[in-house]
């Protein structure tokens, strides 16, 4: 019986005072007329299930009731509902864009079994936390080590095919067989590399990625088995395709099309320079029990042993072991860190208005609900409606705000560092859209109750005395502190944008030291053994450079090894100076290397790199003549500060140059990043198949005009003198120059996008918060006018409390956008965290806000007609 | 169609249980625990109502104005001062015809198709 009165309290309270004294007397009754103890413990049983289905329905019929309630109600104040509505979109729309981007980025595990054992293995020199392995150290580290179940190296490697008629460039990765154990996925579609396969001299084995075999294969599963004959970096090889690789496998970096073999040879291994030749990336598993601590306890000891075996080339070298999850630059993380914290703060706003916007409401509705209350409604049943009725505007904008979040989604991939394995664009899948409607049940009950709070006291005869004012002194406090929130975290947003648009801008103001306006781009991936031999090469540079140059409004054409701030591919070589002091002596000292790049002709005048003393690389410079360089300013201001640089010689690049010219630097590794010194060196002075990567494959077109026009005809220039040759990365300088900062910009845009929500929030609050004072206070303002008050003396008395909050936000606000400020500091390119400009500007919009938010209340509050006013009394 | 009929319209077809404590009121005034003996009688022990099936399907019926809870109480030597009794409304009592015709039409048609026995 005990058990069947507890059981009760599973119906609504309402229905349990109504009929649960009948239930329980119809139990009691039912368990009398059974006859024995089986009877009895049917009748408990049947008791039990169906006052569980009872009242589940009883529950829903509640609801639906007050669903159809809560739907007239709102009906009735159409622009409260839209208000609420768009307000928990934009805030639940907001957080969970940034949700879905963080969550791939810094909370989901990796795509791969057990990923918590995973680690990336790095060597580290004094000022390189993270350089990549060498083949030898990689190699003598393996066989000392015992806390890694298996690991593998790989390195990025380009592809061309010719697929469909035309050489296409893919990008992908040699690994060593151990890698795809290592990261534990199987290929859907035939098998993983094997030892053999790795082994030097093995025949070219190759793996697609998922993308790829739709793309080029059409998705054929007889694919297995084919040969392709494909053109890499520097030599050419055919490869039969022994696997393809599940749609989610991403490996080193999100865009890899492709995986082959290493196929170390014994010159990558043996010969005691390779140590010091740092190009691999390691990835192990730790065996099961061994921590990341211990894996690293034990690289110390081997790296230690590796130094007294090669004092030479691993001075100073160590070794690093990071979880995978990890790799991931502290930037990356702060940016999102701050994101997920300014979508926190949009969502706070939102929530604030919410809350003010359902008190105000309760407050008009305060005789309705107690006459309501007098008539005989429980205070749970107006509880529950106004739950309910905070739940489904919270649910509706919970709804559009997902919306928001999947078309916004993709706008915010650029935040998705590559580094990590992972598809680079985030999607709002089952995951985001949970922790979206978690946030909008949250929003909705928390909010919802502030009103029901005041319930308790709001329902008894003091609701119904007509025309009380309700000057509810402890009521405005809490709206107000509500809008004061508002206006302290739209100012933290305003700062934090107007730093980090100064960032932007500091850095697009960065001088690259080339002219970035009116250039074309390209690469023509020249192949190898094909070209292998200067002559061949400069064959290919004259004509293609001649045919460009007859082209109308072209200003100067030239090649070069990589152009700046495009992908960097290496090229840091050491310098050796006759007499240099400064220089370490070890092989990888980091104060004597320069960026070595070949160039042709003409390439600096494209660029507009200026040229400060002698001469530019000329035709001249041929390999029977003495081998020249062109070095930059920085290099000049290493080696011979305050001297003549002309004719003087260097030891670079397995040779001794004589330095011809002098020119600007240039920011090759970005603007925002240290670049070395520049050493160029003309094309022709190199011999024969030596160092064929780095041949001068990028062409830099400068032309008059608009630099996209002349596209057609420069790829057909290229063509006419090899038509086999794939043209990759076709693009405007000035658009790659603005990839590089388009992160940034990205950020810079969704912040901004934040404060302007927040300060048309903040606004709206203020507004709210006035109407609702002045509209209580109409009776007040009309005896007070009555008595002779100016106008003034009511502006006064309607600005005054707004003006206050506006100054306290400010102050709490201005300190907290410092600290914030502060924390970003990394992010902020130089940019003080007190930097003037955006703080004005922030305090200057605050000032907008609170007058905007003042203007229609004041304004409202001076039309009252005293008479009028106290006749409604 | 008289205006109370067509309101009766709306509620058809009704729910069993409805129909049946419709049945169990149309002609007296009865509680709770009478209903469900009353509707379990006529059945033979078919229908045995539960108390939460019952509330309700009650407590509908009351929104609904199917049915009502009379301010006079029964003869003292009935009344059971716990208790609480339903009496069907006008509205209840077209609401059962309506229904009760609509069943009729339903037999009728089954038994032109030669599903129903005949009239015995």
């Amino acid at each position: 019986m005990r058990l069947y009165r507890a059981l009760l309290f599973l119906y609504p309270a309402s229905f349990r005072r109504e009929y649960g004294e009948e239930m329980a007397s119809i139990f009691a009754r039912r368990l009398r007329d059974a006859s024995n103890t089986v009877a009895r413990a049917a009748v408990c049983l049947s008791a039990a299930l169906e006052t569980i289905g009872n009242a589940a329905l009883v529950h829903v019929d509640i609801l639906r009731q007050d669903l159809r309630y809560v739907l007239r109600t709102l009906k009735r104040s159409p622009g409260f509902a839209i208000t609420a509505v768009a307000l928990v979109a934009l805030g639940i729309g907001a957080t969970t864009a940034v949700f879905s981007v963080t969550d791939v980025v810094l909370i989901r595990p990796l795509p791969f079994p057990e990923s918590d054992r995973l680690v990336e293995l790095w060597e580290t020199t004094p000022g390189y936390s993270g350089m990549e392995l060498s083949a030898p150290n990689f190699r003598d580290w393996m066989a000392t080590s015992t806390s890694f179940a298996s690991a593998g190296v790989s390195h990025t490697e380009a592809l061309t095919i010719v697929t469909g008629g035309e050489p296409h460039r893919f990008d992908g990765a040699a690994l060593s067989a151990g890698v795809i154990p290592t990261l534990g996925v199987s290929p859907m579609l035939g098998r993983a590399f094997t030892e053999a396969d790795d082994a030097a001299g093995a025949p070219g084995t190759i793996i697609l990625s998922y993308r790829l075999w739709q793309t080029e294969f059409g998705g054929d599963p007889s694919v297995i088995g084919r040969r392709v004959d494909g053109q890499m970096d520097i030599e050419a090889d055919t490869f039969t395709i022994i696997g393809v690789m599940p749609r989610e496998f991403h490996y080193p970096t999100a865009d890899a099309e492709f995986w082959v073999t290493t196929r170390f040879r014994p010159d990558d291994l043996v010969p005691a320079i390779e140590r010091s030749n740092n190009w691999l990336n390691g990835i192990a598993r730790l065996r099961p029990g061994v921590t990341r601590e211990q894996a690293q306890a034990e690289a110390s000891v081997v790296f230690a042993n590796l130094r007294a075996r090669f004092p030479k080339e691993n001075k100073d070298t160590g070794a690093r072991v990071v979880a995978l999850r990890d790799d991931l630059s502290p930037r990356s993380r702060l940016l999102l860190k701050a994101l997920s914290a300014a979508a926190a703060c949009v969502l706070l706003i939102a929530c604030m208005n919410l809350a003010g916007l359902l008190l105000a409401r309760a407050l008009e509705r305060r005789r309705e609900l107690a006459v309501r209350a007098a008539i005989g409604a429980g205070r749970e049943r107006l509880v529950r409606q106004l739950i309910t009725e905070s739940l489904l505007l919270a649910g509706v904008g919970g709804a559009l705000g997902i919306g928001i979040a999947t078309v916004a989604v993709p706008l915010l991939s650029q935040l998705v560092p590559t580094t990590l394995p992972i598809a680079s664009a985030p999607t709002v899948d089952a995951r985001v859209v949970v922790f979206a409607l978690l946030l909008t049940a949250v929003t909705g009950l928390v909010f919802g109750m502030a009103p029901v709070a005041r319930l308790g006291r709001d329902t008894d005869v003091d609701g119904l005395r007509e025309g009380a004012r309700s000057g509810g002194g402890s009521r405005e406090r809490l709206r107000s502190a509500l809008v004061l929130t508002e206006i302290v975290a739209s100012v933290v947003l305003l700062v934090s944008a107007g730093l980090l648009i100064r960032a932007l801008l500091a850095i697009q103001s960065t001088r690259p030291g080339f002219d970035v306006d009116h250039v074309l781009t390209l690469r023509a991936e020249l192949p190898v053994p094909e070209y292998a031999r200067v002559v061949t090469r400069e064959a290919f540079y004259r004509r293609v450079l001649g045919d460009v140059r007859a082209l109308p409004g072209v200003r100067a054409a030239g090649f070069i090894s990589f152009l700046p701030i495009s992908k960097v591919r290496g090229g840091i070589w050491p310098v050796k100076v006759a007499g240099d002091v400064a220089a370490s002596d070890d092989a990888r000292g980091a104060n004597n290397v320069a960026a070595l790049r070949y160039v042709t002709p003409g390439y600096l005048a494209a660029m507009r790199i200026p040229l400060t003393r002698g001469r530019e690389v000329a035709d001249t410079d041929t390999q029977d003549r003495p081998f020249v360089a062109v070095v930059s300013e920085s290099f000049v201001n290493r080696y011979w500060p305050g001297q003549d640089p002309i004719g003087r010689h260097f030891d670079f690049a397995f040779g001794d140059r004589e330095v011809v010219g002098v020119v600007g630097d240039v920011k090759f590794r970005g603007l925002e990043r240290q670049s070395e010194p520049q050493v160029y060196l003309p094309a022709s002075q190199v011999k024969d198949n030596w160092i064929t990567f780095y041949a001068p494959r990028a062409l830099a077109v400068r032309v008059a005009g608009s630099p996209t026009a002349l596209a057609p005809s420069i790829r057909a220039a290229v063509h006419g003198a090899a038509p086999n040759v794939a043209i990759t990365e076709m693009q405007t300088l000035a658009d790659m120059v603005d990839a590089d900062t388009a992160s940034r910009a990205t950020q810079v845009r969704v912040l901004g996008a934040f404060a302007a929500i927040a300060f048309v929030f903040a606004a709206v609050g203020i507004h709210g918060l006035l109407s609702f004072a002045v509209s209580q206070r109409t009776q007040e303002i009309g005896v007070r006018v009555a008595l002779g008050a100016q106008p003034r003396d009511v502006v006064a008395m309607v600005v005054t409390g707004a003006i206050r909050l506006g100054v306290v936000g400010l102050a709490v606000g201005v300190a907290l956008a410092y600290v914030a400020g502060r924390s970003m500091e990394a992010l902020l390119a130089g940019v003080t965290p007190h930097d003037v400009a955006s703080f004005g500007a922030a305090v200057a919009l605050t000032a907008v806000m609170v007058i905007v938010g003042t203007l229609l209340p004041t304004l409202r509050a001076l039309q009252i007609d005293p008479i009028v006013a106290i006749r409604a009394e | 169609m008289s205006a109370i009929d067509r309101e009766a319209q709306a509620f058809l077809p009704l729910q069993p249980a409805t129909f049946h404590i419709l049945l169990a009121v149309a002609d007296d005034d009865r509680h709770g625990y009478a209903i469900i003996q009353d509707v379990a009688e006529r059945t033979g022990g078919a229908i045995r109502l539960s108390a939460g099936t019952l509330y309700r399907s009650i407590q509908r019926m009351l929104e609904q104005g199917l049915i009502v809870e009379p301010r006079e109480r029964p003869a003292p030597a009935d009344d059971d001062e716990r208790r609480r009794y339903y009496r069907i409304t006008a509205l209840g009592t077209a609401v059962a015809k309506a229904e009760a015709r609509r069943l009729a039409n339903l037999v009728k048609m089954a038994r032109a198709r030669g599903l129903a026995p005949e009239r015995a």
